[in-house]
């Protein structure tokens, strides 16, 4: 899987959890101050992810993922 | 002491009441003791308002205010009733157990009583040992009653949990079916996740409750809507025909996600929760019950209860509305 391809995922992910249009799903946006995505959604996000791309990020990860960019790279790394 | 029963193929709930204390507190009133705000609470919990009982309210006096209504809506005598169950996690002291004083206090004649506490999934578990008993022969009529004071057990300086919980109590008669008539009371599916018993804890008896909402959250968007379905398969019945979905309020955000991954529109769902809070044990009784008052029950058809919280447990069943 290319990071493109996890990117477009990810933008799928967030359009229909949180209502983000996928083309604002951008790799430097933050998910807090960018997107306006609390803590819960970002688990909800975290369960699709997994769902999709097959990778488990745990709770424990997920805090540390600041950015559209790191979950990115969480996937990449991990998948 | 029970009258000798010979037992019965099916069971039902013949009747439902509820009680909530007259205090209202509004998320403006909370934000005026932490840090928060109306916004951020009904964005992550759902709830816009709760009721929290008087200093001198305790867990038997709200059992027994929604077990007196249950019994008046069922029209059975008091002496009918000769098991009391009561689902409940915060009773003020461990002895006596709040069943026997509230079957006491409502005239029942020296019933079988006593508590349980599976927290939030106690209504479902309490549900089903007190079918279970009226169809082997154990009692011929059980009132099951959901009673908590959470506040009790609240940190009002944390505002993870306290703009959460809240009091209340729901209450149920259970019976037998009618002759020649399928039980009301599906197959229960139940069961408990102890290694994740520390996500969810009042660690000592002078302590508050803590949970890790993260770790509850993912939990049960993600592991309880298999569970209702398996409840549906039980009782012969699919998501489509579930008239009404009334899992424990615990919050909105949760149960709109099982909700959707079941399969059963959110306006089948019971959101008592905006107004009512966590009531923990009590929260699917009371729901069940303000639905009852309001019409939006329609009797005869299957309505599925899903109950789940610190434990870790879960139970669903499926129930024709009386």
């Amino acid at each position: 899987m290319t990071d493109q391809e996890i990117l477009a995922g990810l933008g799928e992910i967030i359009d229909e959890i949180a209502g983000v249009p996928a083309d604002e799903v951008t790799p430097d946006k933050n998910f807090v101050d960018d997107l306006d995505i609390d803590s819960l959604s970002m688990v909800e996000i975290a369960v699709a992810a997994q769902d999709k791309f097959g990778v488990e990020i745990p709770d424990e990860q997920l805090k540390d993922l600041k950015t559209v960019q790191d979950v990115v790279n969480f996937v990449s790394k991990n998948s | 002491m029970n009258p000798a029963s010979q037992g019965t193929a099916g069971t039902r709930v013949l009747a439902f009441g509820g009680y909530q204390p007259d205090k209202v507190v509004t998320n403006d009133d909370l934000a005026k003791i932490v840090d928060t705000n109306d916004e951020w609470i009904r964005s992550r919990v759902g709830i816009e308002s709760r009721r929290v009982a008087a200093d001198d309210e305790t867990v038997a006096d709200m059992a027994e205010a929604a077990g007196a209504k249950a019994l008046a809506a069922s029209g059975l005598t008091p002496s009918s009733i000769d098991l009391v169950i009561v689902a409940t996690c915060t009773p003020v002291v461990p002895i006596p157990n709040v069943a026997a004083t509230v079957a006491s206090r409502l005239g029942l004649t020296a019933p079988a009583a006593y508590d349980l506490n599976a927290a939030c999934a106690g209504f479902c578990y309490a549900l089903a040992a007190a079918s279970d008993s009226v169809r082997a022969g154990s009692a011929r009529h059980a009132l099951v009653i959901g009673a908590e004071k959470m506040t009790d057990w609240i940190d009002w300086n944390d505002r993870s949990t306290c703009i959460i919980f809240a009091d209340g109590a729901g209450a149920a008669v259970v019976g037998p079916a009618e002759a020649g008539e399928p039980s009301g009371i599906g197959p229960v599916v139940w069961g408990s996740v102890g290694d994740m018993a520390e996500r969810i804890t009042i660690p000592s008896r002078t302590g508050a409750l803590r949970q890790d909402g993260q770790a509850v959250f993912r939990w049960a968007t993600t592991t309880l809507h298999p569970v209702a379905l398996e409840a549906c398969r039980r009782a012969g019945v699919t998501p489509a025909d579930i008239s009404a979905f009334i899992p424990h309020q615990g919050n909105l955000r949760i149960i709109e996600a099982i909700a959707r991954k079941i399969g059963i529109p959110r306006e089948r769902m019971a959101d008592d929760i905006v107004h009512a809070g966590n009531t923990s044990s009590a929260s699917i009784p009371l729901a069940l019950s303000r639905m009852a008052e309001q019409g939006r029950l329609q009797p005869g058809t299957p309505a599925l209860l899903l109950g789940f919280g610190a434990g870790l447990s879960y139970a669903a069943q499926v129930i024709t509305v009386p």
